[in-house]
Order: structure tokens, then sequence, then C-alpha cells
């Protein structure tokens, strides 16, 4: 209090914060950009534990035997799957009443706003077929999922020969205390939705979807079980789903409890766990997975059928049978007793998965991060934009007695200013509104007059809108002033810096790895753009910086993560299609990762662009 | 409990006062504590209750694969009570009741006061003799989250097997009645028995070897199955009889010893979700092949959610269905729940959606529960039809009641009254983290309050140099120096 009361200790110590404010700004960048990296650390790290009593201190017996029943019945499934060319409808509600199931149907009708050229398709047509295994004596107010796709192709006919066989097994046990459904789905996340939509009776996206029948309480847990050959390797299991929201930690940890008891091989982004830490290379293996995670997450995109159900509160995830040329191998039945004692534990449970984590990074499957330690990353990048607002607002009220205008000077940033500020603001959203809305908007014209498909022409337009954004709105401030005055740009870019200071503080708290790659791209830029830097130069470094090309070094890094690196033209290519994707996403799930780049990122970075050629 | 693979228990306990007697008779003295059991006689005769329903109920109804029960009744613990019109203050016996009840039969009905206690007015109707029904003695409550266990079973054991009792030595007209039912549902598949085969030893773990000693007459009745596979009754009996149940005509097959029976019928099903936005839907879906049925719909609502009457929504086959009375009486925050009871036509073969919002109320710290994170419980719904009967109506039947005949309500006539409750609901309220990173919020949030207004008095405010006033006797003396024209101190 002192400190800031005197008027001589507060004068020292903005001039501390105004003459050091580069060094310490870069200090800052370089401290949180190494703490971050230093996360996947693992003397830095926790090892996860159980923290849900219900789940942790009972024992379950795991004696599922009927691994090649099971596999006997997806082959059935795939042979009705090919004569029906598709989703087996009556085949599937004859065994699942058989297997002494409540089974229902619910058809739906979906339109994409433009083909989806990565599933090819257009209009969806489908049925989702689930049956209900009735616990006994409970009052149908809880229950727990277990889904599998019905996938195009010859994919996944295990997975639904696995949940039939595990419908039957789970039928003849007599401690079920909340109802489990059996969900297959058709169309893969579209059929998902329609589904959630019907058991909660909601209308998000205004998809069309017939009523469900039946219906089993509140969710407690979802799976969604992938698998696609009769032996596999390992499991793999994906949590990342819709706007980067995580199932809470006691899921991830249960399903790593079991593979250890059962001895299944288990990896999370496709990576095993390794022991060497203290290596070179198990570092970067530590890092490459959590890299790994945080790209997935920063996507906003559900990751697997599971990723749905994260909106509903419901703790869901999705386990991927992984078949590669390893020696050991794990057989259906495993699997099955996997799947079983899982289930037997959420059955124990009393009250939510609420116990563990909601926000963590997992570095391996055995190792997290969890909020607490991983903000400090992105507060050291977001105190940047803090520490050059206060530079700049010392500046702001130091200046005009400092200059030889006096009173004029004092006056002129006040009369002006309101005005010249807000053009600039204004037009930067109307150019991300026109982003958002003109590509769905403007398919058909473009059809018309280019000789591209709608997809491309969806995504070229918010290209071109994207890259127009850049020559229009930088000299706007002229149209009413003339000449632009030394105290507009310092308000323009203290407005700017707080406005992407509080964007990057809300979308790191919902998902922080979205926040931090948009941070690690934008603060350089926000912090040290003046117009009186070379103009081709940072023009050049502001472009590169801009989120469109985050979101290129982001497919080409993940890519090089994921070991399938791609050559530059096959990058672009990708780098299209995530955007259409993008898009999609967005109208038919809701996911927020596009409207908020196009109607608050970019108009932000606009704003800065609008700094630079400030005359 | 009879064994593991019961898929529904339901334990009902009805005990009904009849009223056309003479007036000075009418004073409850119960003296026939040899049939009737006693903790029960006094309990009525102490709060004039004319009648009392009680059931117990673990799991729920699957009517679409079982059919409909013949005394239906939510999940959970159920009471609802007839007092006498010379109950003065019908609150009060009502607390004292259920604290009575709660002893008698162990169960935590002592959990009932006035925010889970409503009072219908067309939903229920008195199932007795006497057909008053004035709904200022009506209570009702349920305790969705009761569990059944043994110990409601000894009390309900205990009370002996009475059906019908004389009010006058002469036993002219009937008095009392008490009915006792035990509902049990077997899962045949659970218990592994892949035959479909079974056999009271095998689910009861006994046989029987003679009748009721007291019971005048005591049965087995195995249905006919109409529609379903052949079975055989071993031993044989030759006894057939007919019965109307729930406007059906079923053919059963009777063996006179005890009284137990097993049915298969089907109905109407009801169900209700609850979703994130705060909407309570329950909906029901009528089978009934015959033209439109009048019914009541009653939506009880808790205290912790505060329901918005104007979102209320009936549709049918897509279109609005306007109910053609509605009693609504809106909750008192933490006193009186709400009550929403309305009169719809039901159309066969249709789908009816009864759609209202709530919003969920921010609890009071003390008022959670130990598990927060289970969630709140919604009780049943309840949706009260006069469905027309298939069966033509027989003007044969008389006011007899004998035992089977009145469990259920077999009079054959051209419409029968039903009661279909839905299943509960289990509602998630905006639950604060309980756990040490929370109160580390609490803690520092207050701590920043505090000191918040210190930082922003001192960022806000000017210092300003003042001078010290000087003293009265110093301002004395200076206006002395000022007259006499020297200078000042």
């Amino acid at each position: 209090m002192g400190l800031l009361s005197d008027p001589n200790r507060r004068r020292a110590l903005t001039n501390l914060l105004t003459r050091l404010n580069a060094p310490i700004c870069v200090m800052c960048y370089l401290a949180g950009v190494a703490w971050f990296m230093g996360l996947a650390f693992e003397p830095f790290t926790l090892r996860t534990y159980m923290s849900e009593n219900a789940m942790g201190s009972t024992m379950v017996e795991e004696r599922f035997p009927a691994g090649e029943r099971a596999l006997a019945t997806g082959r059935e499934f795939a042979a009705h799957k090919k004569k029906v060319g598709g989703m087996p409808v009556d085949w599937l509600v004859k065994t699942m009443q058989s297997r002494g199931l409540e089974v229902f149907t619910q058809s739906f009708t979906r339109k994409l706003p433009f083909p989806d050229e990565n599933k090819e398709r257009y209009m969806v047509r489908g049925t989702n077929v689930y049956g209900i295994l009735r616990a006994p004596r409970a009052p149908r107010t809880e229950a727990l999922v277990l889904s599998a796709p019905c996938s195009e192709g010859n994919n996944n006919n295990q997975a639904v020969g696995l949940l039939l066989g595990l419908a039957q097994y789970f039928r003849s046990q007599i401690h079920w205390a909340k109802d489990i459904i059996f969900l297959v789905n058709e169309h893969d996340l579209i059929g998902m939705q329609a589904w959630l939509e019907g058991y909660h009776h909601t209308n998000t996206t205004g998809g069309d979807w017939s009523p469900l029948q039946g219906r089993g309480g509140s969710i407690q847990a979802a799976l969604s079980l992938e698998l696609s050959s009769d032996v596999i390797t390992s499991l793999d299991l994906v949590l990342e789903g819709l706007n980067g929201q995580l199932p809470n930690l006691d899921l991830a940890n249960l399903f790593y409890a079991f593979c250890q008891k059962i001895g299944v091989l288990c990896t999370i982004q496709g990576k095993l766990q390794r022991n060497d830490w203290d290596t070179t290379s198990g570092y970067s293996h530590a890092a490459q997975t959590m890299m790994l995670m945080v790209l997935k997450q920063a996507s906003g995109r559900p990751w697997g059928d599971h990723g749905l159900f994260l909106r509903y509160h419901i703790e869901a995830a999705t386990i991927r049978g992984i078949n590669s040329f390893r020696q050991y191998k794990t057989d259906t039945t495993t699997i099955g007793r996997l799947l079983e004692g899982m289930y037997r534990k959420l059955n124990n449970l009393l009250e939510r998965l609420h116990q563990s984590y909601f926000f963590y990074l997992m570095p391996s499957l055995s190792r997290f991060v969890s909020i607490g330690y991983y903000m400090p990353a992105f507060g050291l990048l977001a105190v940047i934009l803090l520490l050059r607002a206060l530079d700049l607002w010392v500046q702001l009220g130091a200046s005009p007695p400092g200059t030889e205008e006096g009173l004029a000077g004092g006056e002129q940033p006040s009369s002006p200013g309101v005005l010249s500020i807000l053009t600039p603001v204004v037009i930067s959203h109307m150019t991300g509104v026109a982003l958002y809305t003109l590509p769905i908007l403007s398919q058909e014209m473009a059809v018309q007059h280019f000789p591209v498909s709608e997809t491309e022409a969806v995504v070229l337009t918010a290209i071109a809108i994207y890259t127009a954004g850049l020559a229009l709105p930088h000299n706007t401030h002229r149209l009413l002033q003339g000449e632009g005055t030394e105290q507009g740009w310092r308000v323009l870019k203290l407005v700017a810096l707080l406005y992407l200071a509080v964007l990057l503080g809300c979308t790191a708290l919902i998902n922080f790895s979205l926040g931090f790659i948009l941070a690690l791209s934008l603060v350089p830029i926000a912090a040290f753009i003046t117009p009186h830097t070379p103009k081709a130069l940072s023009a050049a470094i502001m472009v590169l910086l801009s989120p469109g090309c985050t979101l290129l070094y982001c497919v080409f890094l993940f890519q090089e993560l994921q070991e399938t690196p791609v050559s530059l033209q096959d990058g672009w290519m990708l780098f299209l299609s995530v955007i259409s994707q993008g898009i999609l996403d967005h109208a038919l799930y809701g996911s927020l990762v596009y409207p908020l780049l196009a109607l608050l990122i970019y108009p932000c970075w606009l704003l800065l662009w609008n700094i630079l050629f400030w005359k | 409990m009879p064994n593991l693979y019961d898929s529904y228990v339901q334990v009902n306990i009805l005990v009904l006062y009849a009223t056309h007697c003479f007036p000075t008779k009418c004073i409850f003295s119960v003296s026939h504590y040899r049939l009737f059991p006693t903790s029960l006689g006094q309990v009525i005769s102490k709060f004039s209750v004319r009648e009392l329903h009680i059931s117990f109920t673990q799991g729920y109804r699957r009517t679409m694969q079982w059919g409909q029960t013949f005394l239906p009744s939510p999940p959970g613990a159920e009471l609802w009570v007839w007092f006498q019109d010379t109950v003065t203050d019908v609150d009060v016996t009502w607390k004292e009741l259920t604290n009575v009840l709660s002893g008698i039969f162990c169960a935590s009905l002592n959990f009932i006061d006035s925010t889970n206690t409503v009072q219908p007015s067309a939903s229920f109707k008195p199932l007795g003799v006497g057909n008053v029904t004035d709904q200022r003695f009506l209570r009702y409550a349920v305790l969705p989250r009761e569990v059944v266990c043994t110990e409601n079973l000894t009390p309900w054991k205990k009370a002996g097997y009475t059906s019908d009792l004389c009010q006058d030595w002469q036993c002219k007209s009937t008095a009392w009645e008490l009915r006792q039912t035990l509902n049990v549902v077997f899962d045949l598949h659970s218990s592994g028995q892949s035959k479909r085969e079974w056999s009271l030893f095998k689910m009861f773990s006994r046989t029987l070897t003679e009748a009721c000693p007291l019971a005048s007459s005591s049965k087995v009745d195995v249905t006919d199955n109409p529609q379903g596979e052949l079975f055989e009754l071993s031993p044989a009996t030759p006894m057939l009889s007919q019965a109307v149940v729930l406007g059906n005509r079923r053919t059963y097959s009777q063996r006179v010893e005890t009284c137990c029976a097993l049915y298969f019928t089907e109905s109407a099903m009801c169900q209700a979700t609850g979703c994130r936005r705060g909407r309570s839907t329950p909906w029901c879906t009528t089978t009934t092949r015959t033209g439109p049925s009048p019914s009541s719909c009653w939506t009880p609502c808790p205290g912790t959610c505060v329901s918005t009457s104007h979102t209320l929504t009936v549709t049918s086959k897509g279109r609005d269905n306007k109910p053609s009375y509605i009693h609504y009486q809106p909750s008192k925050d933490r006193l009186r729940p709400h009550l929403l009871e309305m009169l719809v036509q039901l159309p066969p073969n249709s789908v009816i959606e009864v759609t209202v919002q709530f919003e969920r109320a921010l609890l009071k710290w003390t008022e959670y529960t130990p598990d927060p994170n289970h969630g709140f419980y919604v009780g049943s719904s309840v949706i009260s039809a006069l469905v027309p009967s298939v069966v033509a109506m027989d003007t044969n039947s008389t006011q007899e009641r004998p035992l089977f005949s009145s469990f259920f309500p077999c009079k054959e006539e051209s419409s029968y009254f039903m009661q279909v409750y839905t299943e509960p609901l289990l509602v998630n309220l905006p639950t604060p983290d309980f756990s040490m990173p929370y109160n580390v919020i609490c803690l520092t949030c207050t701590v920043v309050a505090v000191g918040y207004g210190f930082l922003y008095n001192f960022l806000t405010s000017t210092f300003q140099v003042e001078e010290p006033s000087p003293g009265l006797a110093k301002r004395l003396a200076n206006i002395i120096c000022r007259l006499r024209g020297v200078p000042l101190l």
C-alpha cells in the first residue's frame, strides 16, 4: 500500500517498469515458453491417482468369457451390413431383443451446409439402434452408455460384435445398479448428436430426428468403442471432446488401472509410455505426447464419438483398438474383460465423477499436469500484454507535459480519440462478421462463377476474405481525421492490448491449449508493433504470425508429431480441409473455435495491423 | 427380500374405513384386535384416519413388458391419507401421523414435511367404501429416494392378512378393510435359468403346505398366457376362472391354497427426462385402442426447482393439446412444493408430451446432502386415466368385495380407473466443489475483497499536504496579537 500511495515511490516503480519494459517482456515470454516445455519433464508432473473412493477400494472380478462368440457376432453383423448396404437395423433390433434388452430405434436426417469431402456426405439419413439393459430394482434414474459406431466399409465390426457380446453377458448378471444403454450409432458424430439431443430433448443445431421412445435416466458415464481387428496390440484412449472439453481424470485413471491389472498395452495419443525420462529422447517423447494433446484440444473438435457427451456433463472417452506390427497381441476376450471391469466400477459410483481434475494435460497415461501447473505458463505470456498496456498508459499520461504543444496536446487524445479508435474497431469487427457469415452464404454464387466444388468455394471464400481484410481497414481513421496522431495509435494499441488480454484470458480458462497457442503467436506482435518499426519487415512478421498462418503451422506440426510428415503441397490441401472441417464442426455440433477466430481473434489482429500502418 | 433375482419389489398396505355406519358408532374403536393389527388400529383411531395408503417400491414397473400393476405406486415410499372430517388441524395430524408411521415401518417417513406434501385436487379419489371427496382432508407425499428393506417387511408381515372386518357384531355391513399386497417380479433371465421353468420353491425357497389357518379363502392364480408361449401347470388344476383385469378378460387357473398372484397385461408407458436446460418432460404413450380417454396428469416439483408455469406445453401428435382444467399451486420457497394438475384428453395411439421448464435453484450451504453430486430427486408424476374397457359392461357385479375382485378395479364397467406413475427424475443442481480448492477460492476471494477496498481507495484518492489547524489557545493568542498589532505567533 505504501508503495503505491507514496507518489515518489510510485513514480520510481513506474519508471522502473517503463525503463525495463522490453527486457521484462522478453524474459516473461521466454519464461512462459520454457515453463510450458518443462511441463512434459517427468519430475515436474504428478503421478495419476484414483480420487473417487467408490471406484478405488472396491474389488471387481472380470469374467467375460465370450470373446470368440462376440467376434462371430461381429462377422454376422458385417455380413448383414454388406447385404443391406448400411446399418442393418432389423438385424440389430432382433439380435438385441434376443439378448434380453429393451430395444428402440431413432431415425434422423441432416443436411450439411456444404458437402463434407473428407467423409463424402451431404444429405445424411440414418438410424441409431440402442438397447437398454434395465438394472433390476433400480428406478431408472441413472444410466451408463456403451456405444460403437457403425462405420463405412469393414471398420468397427468387431466393436459392434463385442458390444452385443457384452450386452448378452451383462444381462445375465445381477449386480447392475444403473441402466446400461448399448448404442450403435450410424454416421458417427452426426448420429451421436441426434441421439444425445433426442435423449436430452434439446435441439441446439437444428437437426431433424425422431424422439426417443426409451430412456434410462441421467447418464453418468459413457464409453465409445472402436475396434477393427480380431486381435489388437494396444488400446488407445481418446479424451479430447468438443471445444477442448476433457472428461474427469478419474475416467482415464480407471482405464489405466484396468490396463495395468489385465495386462493390456495402453497408449495415449497413440504413444506408449517410456521409463527413461532422464534421457533426451525420453523427454522429447513425453513432450511430443503432450504437444499432440495440446494440438488436439486446441482444435476444439471431438476426436471420437464420445466428444459430444461432454457437453451434457457426462464423463466420456473413446477406447480405440490399435493393431500394429508388434508381437504381443491381445484378444477380444481380454478387451471384454477390461470393459466389464470398467463398467462394474462405474456401476459402483454413488455420485457423478467429480473428485478428480477436469483440466489437465497428459504427457503420458500415468502422468498428468493439472491446471495449477500449466496456467503460469499462460500467465507469463498474458502478463506481457498487461505490462505493455501499463507502459502505454504511463506514456499517455506523461507525454502531454513532455511535448511542446502543452494544452493542445492534452486535449487531443480525448476529442479525436473516440471516433478514431471506434472506426477501426468497428471496421475490423465487420470484416470478422463477413469472414464468419459470407463463406457459407456465398457458396452458390462462387460455384456458379468459378470452376470449384462447393467445399472449395467455402474454404477459398474464407481465405479470400481473410486476405482482403489485410488491405481494407488500415487507413480508416484517415477518412475522418486526415492525419492520425501519435496519441491516436497509442490509445488504439492500448485498447487492442487490453482486448487481446481479456480474449486470450477467457479462452485459456475454457480451452487452455487454444489460448496458449494463440498467445504464443499473437503476444509478440501485440507487444512490439508500432507505426515506427520498419514497415515491410514488420508486415511480413505480422502476416507470418497471424491466426491463419498459426493454423497452417499447427497442421504441419501435428503431422510431424504423428510421424506422418507431409509435403508442402499435401500440407496445403490438409490446411484447406481443416478449415472446411472447422466450419462444419461449428455448423453441425456447435464447436466454438471458428466463430472465436473469425469474430474475435481475427478482428483483434486486424487492429494491430491497423496500428502498423498508422499514418 | 425373496431372493436376488427379482427386478421389482413393491409392498403396499391399504387401510380402508367405511363410513356408511350409524353416526353414533362412527367414532373409531377397534375391538377386533384378534384379526386387526393393534399397531395400525391404534394409529388409525388416534389420528382419525379414513383411508391410509402406504407403499414401498424398489425398481420401476416396466409396464410395456410386465403389464400394468394392480396397485400402482411410484419408486420409493408413497403415503397418502384421507382424514376424517372430524380432524380440525389436518397438517398437524399429518405431521404426527408420518412420524408415528416412520417408527412402525422403520422407514424415513419422518422426512415428510410441508416441503414435499401436496393436496391434489383431482388425481386421487378414495378407494374405500366411503366416497367423500373433500380434498381438504387429503394429504399426499412421496419420498423417491427411499429404499425397501427387510425392516419394512417385518411390520408388514406382522400386520396379518386381514381382508374385511365388520363394524357391527351381526356382520351386516363392511366397515374395515386391510389390504396388503406384495408385488414381486422375478427375472428368470438373470437367475441363469435358461429353461423357462419355475416353481414356487425356486422363487420363495419354500413350498406351500397348507392354507392360511385364519383365512376363509386362499388361492394361487396363474394366468393363462393368451399371446405367449404355452406352458403346463403342475399339479394341474381343473378350476378355471375368468376375471376382468384392467379392461381385459383374463382366464386364471386357480389352485386353492394361499394368496398370491401373477399377472401379465399390457398398457401405457410413461417416462420423464430432465436435461441440463432444466426442462421436465413427462410424456406418455397411449396404446389404447378405442376412443379418447380423459386423464389427469399431475406433476410435482420439489422446492429446489423453480418451475415457470407459462412454459407449460402439452402436445400430442405434434399439435397443441389444451388441457381443459388446470390447477396450479405455485411453490413457496422452502415451504411448499409446486403442484400442477390438469385434465387432458388422451387421443388413442399417440404420444402426449407435457413440458414445463424450471430453473435450478441455488441451495443454501447447509441444504446440500452429503452426496450433492448424485443429484436431487424429483418425485414421480401421476397420470390417472379413465380408460375405456374392452369388455362390455356387466351389470351383475355387485357390491360384494371378495379378496380377488377387490384387488383390482374389476367391475365390468365400460371404463376403468387406472393410474400410471412416471419414473422419478435425478436433477443435478449447481453444486459447489466441496473440496480444498473450493475453500481456497472462498478464502482468496475474501482476502482480495478486503484488500481491494484499501487499494482502490489509495489509487483513486489524491494526496495533499494539509497544514495542521492551530489549537484553540493559539487561535485566541493570535487574535490578541492582531488586536495589539504585533506579529502573529
